[in-house]
């Protein structure tokens, strides 16, 4: 699995000179950029075949894609609103890849961390907005973080594979979400569709200024900053990449390979939680069955085409959240099925995964060697 | 009246809905099973069964038989088997991953393809009644058989024999367990391994067609909730023995029919919990089957899940 | 579509517009009146599912027909997305009548958007719009299907031999509990001994469970079935292969089942569309709060089948001409639940515009099942 961790400058040998090393450095970085750059292109290229092959003209079909996801403003804003939960449920993903772990229940964990948060929110109707936010946040993020965390202690404890588990995990959390809103924390008052009681208004996180955009982009924003840090400049995360590359080495060398692995899980968890928190908190006030509609599925697309970079999640969400937004465009325009996103998105995966073949190839031609 | 069958009802329902739901998990696991035999593992099979489903229900509407549907289930199925064959046969590609790709991928392919077949009503396979008139008519129904559960039951056994007594099956247990084991006697293990995944992807083709043209015999978007991927869980649970993925699908299909049997009698209480319960019990039966220390009994050495 | 546009061009040459205007057709309020809308459909589902989506398309299909531009986007989900999938056709396709057609679009999605465009109409298919609470440029429009239910469940208490039903249901919401209930009454009315045994899936599309509902309902004894789920096409098959009846559901399923087809109860969404088009056309505001049943066309009932007796199809037809004529009575006291609650007193008829049938949370005496 060390493939699917990142290598890149660290590796370079400190015997060399200075100059050197950083022709290294630039030659690495610019690999790093230039083969999904590489991938990308090639994955719409070949969807621009497919458009071709099935009767449907590719400009057209790109330009309908510029225009409703970068076109104007109006496209901007519902781009940048779908991308804000992938931006969340892409750490789920992202943060245990740095340990080698492929974790993909990202899903189950959104939908419980809304849940969680929608009852903490409604019990604590009439308390300080800014404590019940808080609660709510914190209630999200453990939810979502010890059910991924399960994955995590099976894995490490039982050696159960933990892409399955985590799968599982998330039907689980999906199934429970849909007991509960309907039995337990049904509000008798939500007649058609089943919900917990709505938090309050006065519980609701608003729009960025000037904007209709909810700040749960802000604050996805900032978490991929958070975590960016803590994986690239703390030793939790420098333990963490070691493990990932090499975990024999890492239990040789005295770090506790278990408390990382649960812990980057439970990260990675409570990033989703949060996302589930935010889908409640800014848009439906209460949780519901529409917590489930694919931002966990999308997530993992999102964290593999940023190689589980937490910097690189940023401009990739913004991407695939464009690519969604012009959905409803190509349908009504060119009467495309709303699958064709799917089948773009399948090219783009499969066309990132191919190219990490290329690692360390096109590195020499950059730093000139 | 010959039909209250009362609470006897339910194991006989959960026995008939396990043959009935089986099927498709025990063609995705024996699929799988030959896969992972060779030291890949496929999560995208889950693609894989979803676009047979739907290959199979189209070539089924537009040729008038539903066995061609089958065959052209199946052939599509091995095609998306050669290309993730191919993709992680490109050095420091991840198998897994790959997988997940191409689950997204297939499932794209299939619903972008499906639409015009959504609403048609294709030719299905038939099911054969194996009581002979000599049961009363319901259970004669739990007696009534598809003949692909009879050619998954009987591919089973033909694999494992196969798996340990032809050539064939040596060199792909060979690759699987090493690569280079492989190499010092000659033999490449990316040829293997590429048609080991082709055949997956055609057992879980049939896998797919099933779910359209028999049970619940229909082509739509929602027909899989996820049996391809469960099908992977369960081909650990069975220890990479094709027989043990007989049972082990059987299990599963009974679980699976354990929810709607219960309410059948009444007992509706918490039927998201029930229906969740083919999860669980894959969760559970892992948790307890794997071990930290020692890798399982069967395994194949190169596996990717076991690292 | 065409011709639409001609008469509406001389139209205005006659009304001595200056020519200049009639460019500005296609932009949102340009004509204080009189003017076509251009009419978005959103679908939570695949548009021909032979079910919910499908009835919606269907009514959307004959706005076309009748020359207006349609909008449409399939499997929206019940979030920002169908908010901004509104706002993309308001925006850049020049949409001023919107029909959300799910129920979860309502709040806050609608709602928040219709606050947002004052000058465009958004009308939701559901029962929820309340004058006091929500703005003018919304409103909401539904059918009384439990009428149609309700004759299914005459038709299914003649034909059954052993007197047990069964109904496939999602979820255990009023919409359904309303339906099943009253499926029942009118199997009980032919045959008081008639029970309904209800299988809720927990999803709106989940096709395997629905089979095996449909088998393991069989397999009970049940010989008529029926359905609330978005796409009854599973159940109705699956039933036809084991030799049981059906009542179809949402659209016309007989071509599934030539044999056990009984009736069913359709969607009329058609002509509920039209009257909301043509009104905004002719510079009105279309209404608020819309809803009927057999006699306002908005539901209507499949041909019979050939497994309908005489006798079933002379009291089913005898109790929907009352039902189209002066209204016919579903729910009335005294009405127990299955638990052996009293829920309508004695003497009490709850019409069909009562809104307390709108919350309706309970089993009737009769069937077999439990919410929750």
């Amino acid at each position: 699995m060390a493939a699917v961790a990142e290598t890149s400058g660290e590796a370079a040998s400190p015997t060399r000179g200075a100059w050197a090393l950083d022709r290294d450095r630039l030659g690495a970085i610019a690999e790093a950029i230039a083969i999904p750059l590489i991938a990308l292109l090639a994955g719409a290229a070949l969807f621009a075949l497919f458009m071709l092959a099935t009767g449907y003209d590719p400009v057209e079909v790109y330009a309908l894609i510029w225009a409703g996801g970068f076109g104007s403003s109006f496209s901007w804003s519902n781009t940048l609103l779908r991308a804000a939960p992938l931006l969340l449920t892409a750490l789920y993903t992202a943060v245990p890849a740095r340990l080698g772990l492929v974790v993909i229940g990202n899903e189950g964990a959104l939908v419980l961390g809304g849940v969680a948060a929608a009852g903490i929110g409604f019990a604590l109707a009439g308390a300080p907005a800014a404590v019940a936010i808080v609660a709510m946040g914190l209630a999200g993020m453990l939810a979502g973080g010890i059910w991924v965390a399960l994955a995590g202690a099976l894995r490490h404890f039982r050696g159960v594979n933990e892409t399955i588990s985590s799968l599982l995990l998330s039907y689980l959390a999906i199934a429970l979400m849909n007991h509960l809103v309907e039995g337990p924390l049904r509000d008798p008052a939500s007649l058609n569709k089943p919900s917990t009681g709505h938090i309050g208004d006065g519980f609701m996180l608003g729009a960025l200024p000037g904007t209709d955009i909810h700040v749960g982009l802000a604050i996805g924003i900032v978490v991929c900053l958070i975590c960016h840090v803590l994986i690239r400049h703390t030793r939790t995360g420098f333990a963490m990449r070691v493990v990932g590359g090499n975990p024999a080495a890492a239990r040789l060398a005295g770090l506790g390979v278990g408390p990382l692995l649960i812990g980057a899980c439970f990260l990675g968890g409570a990033a989703a939680g949060l996302a589930g928190m935010i889908e409640v908190a800014a848009v439906h006030g209460r949780a519901n069955a529409s917590l489930a509609v694919g931002y966990g599925y999308t997530g993992i697309l999102v964290a593999f085409l940023a190689r589980h970079n937490a910097l690189a999640i940023v401009p990739v969400a913004i991407l695939l959240g464009g690519i969604g937004a012009s959905s409803g465009l190509l349908q009504r325009r060119l009467d495309l099925p709303d699958a064709s996103v799917l089948v773009l998105q399948g090219l783009l995966f499969v066309a990132i995964l191919a190219s990490e073949t290329l690692r360390g190839r096109l590195r020499p031609y950059f730093s000139g060697r | 009246m010959d039909g209250d069958l009362g609470l006897w009802g339910v194991p006989l329902a959960i026995f008939a809905g396990a043959i009935r739901v089986s099927t498709p998990f025990l063609f995705v696991s024996l699929g799988e099973c030959i896969t992972e035999k060779a030291g890949r593992i496929n999560l995208g099979l889950e693609g894989t069964l979803v676009f047979g489903a739907m290959a199979g229900y189209a070539i089924s509407y537009n040729t008038g038989s539903p066995w061609l549907g089958v065959l052209a289930a199946a052939l599509a199925g091995s095609l998306f088997g050669v290309l993730h064959g191919l993709i992680c046969s490109l050095p420091k590609v991840n198998d897994v991953a790959v997988g997940i790709a191409l689950m997204l991928l297939g499932t794209g392919l299939a619903f972008f393809f499906g639409k015009p077949y959504i609403q048609p009503k294709a030719p299905i396979l038939p099911g054969f009644d194996l009581s002979f008139g000599l049961l009363p008519p319901r259970l004669a129904e739990a007696a009534t058989i598809n003949p692909l559960f009879l050619i998954g039951l009987a591919a089973a056994p033909i694999l494992a024999w196969g798996f340990r007594n032809t050539r064939t099956g040596l060199v792909v247990r060979m690759v699987g367990d090493s690569g280079d084991a492989a190499k010092a006697v000659g033999i490449a293990a990316m040829p293997v391994r590429v048609a080991a995944t082709a055949a997956g992807g055609f057992f879980a083709g049939i896998g797919g067609a099933f779910l359209s043209l028999y049970y619940p015999g229909s082509w739509n978007e929602a027909l899989s909730s996820g049996q391809g991927l469960m099908a992977v869980a369960l081909v650990i649970f069975a220890r990479w023995n094709p027989v043990a993925c007989v049972w082990a699908a059987f299990v599963f299909g009974g679980a699976g029919a354990l929810g709607p049997a219960l309410q059948s009698v009444g007992v509706t209480q918490g039927y998201y919990l029930f229906n969740a319960a083919p999860y669980l019990l894959t969760l559970v039966i892992m948790a307890v089957m794997c071990s930290r220390k020692q890798s399982l009994a069967g395994m194949p050495a190169e596996l990717g899940i076991a690292r | 579509m065409d011709a639409q546009f001609l008469i509406g061009r001389r139209q205005l040459l006659k009304s001595g517009v200056a020519l200049g205007a009639a460019t500005a057709l296609g932009s949102p309020g340009a004509f204080a009146q009189g003017k076509a809308p251009v009419i978005g459909f959103i679908y939570v589902g695949p548009k021909d599912d032979y079910g919910y989506n499908q009835a919606h398309a269907e009514g959307a299909a004959a706005l076309k027909k009748a020359g207006f531009k349609v909008l449409e986007e399939e499997k929206v989900p019940e979030t920002v997305a169908v908010e901004k999938s509104m706002e993309s056709m308001i925006n850049l396709d020049g949409a001023t009548l919107m029909f959300p057609t799910s129920f979860g679009y309502f709040d806050p999605h609608m709602l928040k958007l219709a606050a947002k465009y004052p000058k465009i109409e958004f009308r939701h298919c559901g029962g929820l719009w309340n004058e006091a609470k929500h703005a003018k440029n919304t409103g909401s429009y539904f059918g009384y299907i439990d009428e149609c239910q309700y004759l299914n469940g005459v038709v299914a208490g003649h034909t059954s031999k052993s007197g047990k039903l069964g109904f496939i249901a999602a979820k255990p919401i009023p919409q359904v509990l309303r339906n099943i209930n009253a499926f029942t009454l009118g199997a009980k009315s032919v045959n008081p001994k008639a029970t309904t045994q209800v299988i809720f899936t927990g999803d709106w599309a989940f096709p395997v469970k629905e089979a095996e509902g449909t088998n393991s309902l069989i397999d009970q004894g049940v010989d008529v079935l029926t359905c609330h789920v978005d796409s009854p096409k599973v159940v109705v098959e699956t039933a036809e292969r084991r030799g049981a009846f059906t009542c179809g559901y949402h659209a016309n399923q007989a071509p599934l089942a030539p044999k056990g087809y009984l009736t069913g109860a359709e969607w009329n969404w058609s002509k509920v569309y039209l009257d909301f088009a043509n009104a905004m056309k002719a510079g009105k505001t279309p209404g608020n709060f819309v809803r009927g049943g057999l006699k306002e066309g908005f539901v209507k009932t499949s041909a019979y089948g050939p497994a309908v007796s005489e006798a079933a199809r002379k009291q089913a037809d005898a109790i929907k001409a009352e039902m189209m004529s002066k209204g016919f009575v579903i729910f009335k006291g005294p009405l127990k639940d299955n638990k052996g609650n009293e829920v309508i007193a004695g003497g009490k008829a709850l019409g069909q515009t009562d809104l307390a049938l709108e919350s309706m949370n309970y089993l009737i005496d009769g069937v077999v099942g439990a919410i929750g």
